[in-house]
Formats: structure tokens, C-alpha cells, sequence
């Protein structure tokens, strides 16, 4: 577009920059806040006495000798044993997102290769399923998984969190093949493949930029989850999010609320680097769905 | 693609959205059904050198043994859905009978758990996503009118409130408006008052709740948004300035147009999400002042005697509810559908 169409009073410009400049403060301020209190005691990182405590760690010199102390994040992963949590978190996540794109990238090749009626009829399924609050699917499976001992398992929560995954991916991976010309594999049909042979050989070359997006989000889905993984898992296999939950419910002494600020924030960390790194595929993702309608 | 073709390449995800999604479902009908078995009673007389007297105890292991032959309980119609944690037909008759006006009305039976829940899931839903869309599609708008290099360093920081995990977004919050955290002790020198906390107030918790919503949610608007200003045809724009449209009036009519297929968009996938609203109401702790309908099943679950009839109960409630919710758009594609 011509400059002369993007002039704008100085007005607007300066009401738009601030509005801007407010929203980056209130986005970023509660991580980078959060980050520096970790390493500093919970008598200033709640600090009655003069907020400035939190950012000069008064507190923390008086009781530790030094600015900064690693107290939290030790009694996070070393008393309280977080990194089991981790490990928890780590397996549930790789599986999660290696199933859910294996079935998904299957079915949705399908639903975009397809012409008959009934592929409408499935992603409108797919579309009620993926409304539904996760936690009252969860208040299904709880009496029959006592029943039949599969509660508490990891491979039971990476099962459920792959189906509950699944309309989304299915919607996703659909609008990602439709991208993808058909000629591509009806030509290598045409050559003798089987309609197996042609996806194998034809189509999953050339799909990674999709699988890798909607992996993404399928990764966000198990990692963030709250509802599944506090009711489906023992105490032992429990995974990051519901353990620091339950650092506030059990523990309000002195000190071990800093355990907590320490494993939010090695929770937020591979976040960070995953946005770092996938920020591009991230908005295309988003807006995959929506451009397309 | 032929029918068998398709069957098998289907299979994988149809079972598993059958069997986790679809059967669920079912078995949450079923046990919303039933209620707990009545322990059994049994009277045992205990003599005493001069006297025997008889009392009443709870014989655990008949009660156990009535659960092993029947894990569901007992079957009872439609009882729970009546009862005072849910409908409560009959507390709401009395509300009914007794109130003087509509807000003495909506009081009586906000203090019902299930009233109560869907008030505020509600309230967080309807208010939520229109702020979520009109806040996302003004950073969108400030973003697309500066230059290429510092788009980039914006994004990234944008997206961060969405990626965050929920629970840990709110527990950040949480820690920061508490009344020794720096917004909250803020917010007390600013308003004059060092006991303010809002922690304490019914209306400044949903305040917080939503404000959470927001700031979690404009992000997922923000980019969509974007995205879509990035299509807007640049002709149509042009003539429309040249017949002299101001700034205002090309956005009102060329740009907010076009992009009304995204706020479509935008608006379904945020109803479906606000209403499970659930982990920010555990992370700000705000259960005495708010609770929604998916906490309300969560707290049914998490209880020591696992109340999973109750939460049941509450869970067709809610699948009801998104059915309403859903039917409008679902209405919608279906004529669209057949259009074609």
C-alpha cells in the first residue's frame, strides 16, 4: 500500500504505541517477575514490608549471606523430588505426541481423500468431541478404570490424552492434506501403489511441515493438561503440573511456597525455548484452522 | 478413496475417540443414574455383667461386598439430578414461593452449588470472549501498522500468556495480586486501603478470574487477527480511500467485514473453552467466591469419599449445556452443508 495511506495523526500513532507498550508490559512482566523472585525467600518474594525487598532480595542477604539463593529450586527437585515429576511429564509428552500424529496423520488423509458423506459427518463429530470439558470425560473413566485396574498408569493417561487429542489433530492434519495435490498420490497409484503405498511413499515426504505444527500443539495439550493427569495418576507417577499443585495444598510452611515459584518456573522454561524456536509454526497452526474455515 | 480403504485408515482414531470420548460419555450417563449403596446396618448387643444393651453398627464388610457385586451403587432414576446439588427442584420451588422480587429470586438460589457453578461459568464465558476478540483484534491492529524488524520480538512475547500452561499462568497471577505481592500491594496504596485484598471479595475475585481469561486468551485472538490483516485485499482498501473514506471508516467498513468469518472462528473455539473454565479457579484458590461447573466435577472427584455419582451428574449437566451452546453453529454448518 502507498505511504500516504498508513499516515496517521500523531494522535493515533502515539495512542497505539502505548496500548502496545501496556499489553508487552502486561505479558511479559509476570514471567520475568516471577523468574528473578525464584531465587530469592519467600520473605521477599512476598514482601510486606516494601515491595523493593523482592527486587534487592533485603530478605535473602539477611538470611542467606548473597542476593540470589537456590534454595527453592533445591528444595523443589531435591527434597520434594520434582525431576521425578519431570521424567513423568517427559514420557507421557513423547508418547502423546508420537501416537496422536501417527493417527491422526492416518485419519486425516483419509477424511482428505475422501468425497462421501459421511466424511462431513465425522469431522462434526470430531468438532462435539472437541468441545467437550475434558473433566467430565474424566468422571467417566474413573469407576470403570478402578474396576478394571488400569487407573493410576502413565500409559493409561498417554492413552486417554492421544483420544482426547484426537479431534483436534484430526481437524488440523485434514486441512493440512487438502493442501497437498492429490495428483501426488494418485499418480503413484496410477503406478502400481496400493492406496498405503502411495500415502507411504507419496505423501508422508512431504507432510513433515504439517505433522511438525500439529505436533506442536498436540505437545502443548499433554504438558499443560491439569484435568486428566491429577485424577488418572498416582502419587508416584504423577506428572509436573498436578505436583505443584499439590506443593500449595499440603505445604504452607515457611519456605516451601518458594518451591513452588522454583518448579513454575522450571515448568515455563521449555515453553520459552519451544516458542523461541516455533514461533512461525505456532501462528500458522493457530491460523490454519481459521483461514480455512 | 474406497470405503474399506477408508475404514482402515480411519480405525486407529475413530477407536480411540470412541472408546475414550464416546463411551465415557455412556458411563457417565449411567453412573449419573445411580446412587451410593446405603452402608449396611447391623444391631449388635453387647452384654455386660448385669445388663446387654443393643447398638447400631456399620458392618464395612457388607458394605464392600454390596460394592463388589454392584461397583455402580444403586440404581435411582433420575433422583440426583433433583436433588439439592444439582436442580434442586425443590429448595428452588421454596426460593420461588418465598422471594419478593428477581433478586431476592437469584440470590436464594445462587447459594445451590450447581446454580451457583453455572452462574459464574456462564457470566466468565459471555464476558470473556467478547473481551478476548475486541482486545486481541486491537493488538493485532497495533502490531500491523509497525515495521517488519520489531514484529517478531512482539509476537514471541504475545504468545507467552497463551502458551503457558493454564494452571500456572493463574498461580503466577495469583502470587503477584496476593496482598504481599506487588500488584496487590499496589492496588493498596493506590485505592488508600492496606487491608484491601482481593482475595476477600466476591466481586474483585471474578474481576481477577476474567481479567486472567482475558490476558490468557487475547493472544489466540491476536494472531488470528493478524494473520487475517495480512489478507485483507489491498484494492478494495484503496478505493475505498480514494472515495474518501476516513481510517475509522475503511476499518469499519472493508477490514472488520472480511475478517467476520475469523471472529466467527475465534468466538466458537473461545465459547468451547471458557466454559470448562477450571484451572484458574484452582490456581487463584477462588472456590469460596467462584466455582464453575467443571470444578464443580473436579471437586466431586478429588473429595475423600469419591462422590463419582455426583460428579456424573454434574457432567451431563454440563454435556447438556455445550449441546446448547454447540447447536447454533451446528445448525448452521448443516444448512451450509446441504446448500452445497
Amino acid at each position: 500500500m502507498s505511504q500516504a495511506a498508513d499516515r496517521r495523526s500523531p494522535i493515533l500513532v502515539f495512542a497505539s504505541i502505548s496500548f502496545l507498550l501496556i499489553w508487552l508490559l502486561m505479558a511479559s512482566f509476570p514471567f520475568l517477575w516471577t523468574l528473578w523472585g525464584s531465587f530469592k525467600v519467600q520473605g521477599d518474594f512476598f514482601s510486606k514490608a516494601d515491595w523493593s525487598y523482592a527486587i534487592f532480595g533485603v530478605r535473602t542477604i539477611a538470611e542467606t549471606g548473597a542476593p540470589f539463593t537456590g534454595a527453592g529450586y533445591y528444595g523443589a527437585w531435591v527434597q520434594e523430588e520434582f525431576w521425578r515429576a519431570v521424567i513423568n511429564t517427559g514420557v507421557v509428552v513423547v508418547f502423546v505426541v508420537i501416537i496422536s500424529l501417527t493417527f491422526g496423520a492416518l485419519g486425516g488423509y483419509a477424511l482428505s481423500r475422501s468425497n462421501y458423506r459421511y466424511v462431513f459427518w465425522l469431522l462434526m463429530l470430531a468438532l462435539i468431541f472437541r468441545a467437550m470439558p475434558h473433566i467430565t470425560l474424566v468422571s467417566g473413566y474413573l469407576l470403570p478404570f478402578f474396576e478394571w485396574n488400569l487407573w493410576g498408569h502413565l500409559s493409561t493417561t498417554v492413552i486417554v490424552l492421544v483420544a482426547i487429542n484426537q479431534p483436534f489433530t484430526l481437524w488440523m492434519l485434514h486441512s493440512f492434506f487438502q493442501n497437498i495435490p492429490k495428483d501426488l498420490d494418485e499418480s503413484a497409484m496410477v503406478d502400481g501403489c496400493t492406496r498405503f503405498q502411495a500415502f507411504r511413499y507419496a505423501i508422508v515426504p512431504v507432510m513433515w511441515p504439517g505433522i511438525v505444527t500439529t505436533g506442536l500443539f498436540s505437545f502443548l495439550l499433554a504438558y499443560n493438561d491439569f484435568a486428566v493427569t491429577a485424577l488418572l495418576l498416582t502419587k508416584e507417577n504423577q506428572t509436573m503440573v498436578p505436583k505443584i499443585a499439590g506443593f500449595l495444598g499440603s505445604t504452607q510452611t515457611e519456605g516451601n511456597v518458594m518451591f513452588a515459584v522454583a518448579s513454575v518456573v522450571s515448568a515455563t522454561a521449555p515453553l520459552f525455548v519451544l516458542v523461541i524456536f516455533f514461533q512461525r509454526q505456532i501462528v500458522s497452526g493457530l491460523t490454519a484452522g481459521a483461514v480455512k474455515g | 478413496m474406497r470405503h474399506s480403504t477408508f475404514f482402515w485408515f480411519v480405525l486407529p482414531s475413530a477407536l480411540a475417540m470412541f472408546l475414550f470420548i464416546a463411551l465415557p460419555i455412556v458411563s457417565v450417563f449411567t453412573q449419573s443414574l445411580h446412587v451410593a449403596h446405603d452402608q449396611v446396618v447391623e444391631e449388635v448387643e453387647t452384654c455386660a455383667v448385669f445388663s446387654c444393651t443393643t447398638e447400631l453398627r456399620v458392618n464395612a464388610e457388607a458394605t464392600a461386598e454390596l460394592y463388589e457385586e454392584a461397583p455402580l451403587g444403586k440404581f435411582a432414576g433420575l433422583d440426583n439430578y433433583a436433588n439439592r446439588s444439582h436442580l434442586a427442584f425443590d429448595e428452588v420451588s421454596v426460593v420461588w414461593a418465598q422471594a419478593s422480587g428477581p433478586g431476592e429470586f437469584f440470590n436464594g438460589i445462587y447459594n445451590l452449588p450447581f446454580y451457583k457453578a453455572l452462574t459464574f461459568t456462564l457470566a466468565y464465558t459471555f464476558i470473556v470472549t467478547p473481551l478476548v476478540i475486541i482486545f486481541g483484534f486491537m493488538i493485532a491492529v497495533a502490531v500491523n501498522s509497525l515495521s517488519a524488524l520489531v514484529k517478531g520480538p512482539i509476537i514471541f512475547v504475545s504468545l507467552l500468556p497463551m502458551m503457558v500452561t493454564p494452571l500456572i499462568g493463574s498461580l503466577i497471577l495469583f502470587w503477584m495480586i496476593d496482598a504481599r505481592g506487588i500488584l496487590g500491594s499496589t492496588l493498596q496504596y493506590l485505592m488508600g486501603d492496606p487491608s484491601l485484598s482481593l482475595k476477600a471479595s466476591s466481586t474483585l475475585t471474578w474481576i481477577m478470574l476474567m481479567v486472567y481469561g482475558v490476558w490468557h486468551s487475547a493472544p489466540f485472538a491476536f494472531v488470528v487477527f493478524y494473520a487475517g490483516l495480512q489478507t485483507v485485499p489491498k484494492d478494495t482498501l484503496e478505493s475505498a480511500m480514494i472515495d474518501g473514506a476516513s481510517r475509522w471508516q475503511r476499518i469499519r467498513y472493508v477490514v472488520l467485514p472480511y475478517l467476520m468469518p475469523l471472529t466467527l472462528f475465534i468466538a466458537l473455539i473461545q465459547l468451547m473453552d471458557n466454559f470448562r473454565v477450571f484451572e484458574p479457579i484452582v490456581g487463584f484458590n477462588a472456590e469460596a467466591h467462584a466455582t464453575s461447573l467443571s470444578w464443580a466435577i473436579y471437586n466431586y472427584m478429588n473429595a475423600d469419599s469419591k462422590l463419582l455419582n455426583s460428579a456424573a451428574t454434574t457432567s451431563m449437566l454440563t454435556i447438556i449445556g455445550v449441546a446448547i451452546l454447540l447447536t447454533p453453529v451446528l445448525v448452521r454448518t448443516w444448512r451450509d452443508f446441504n446448500r452445497r
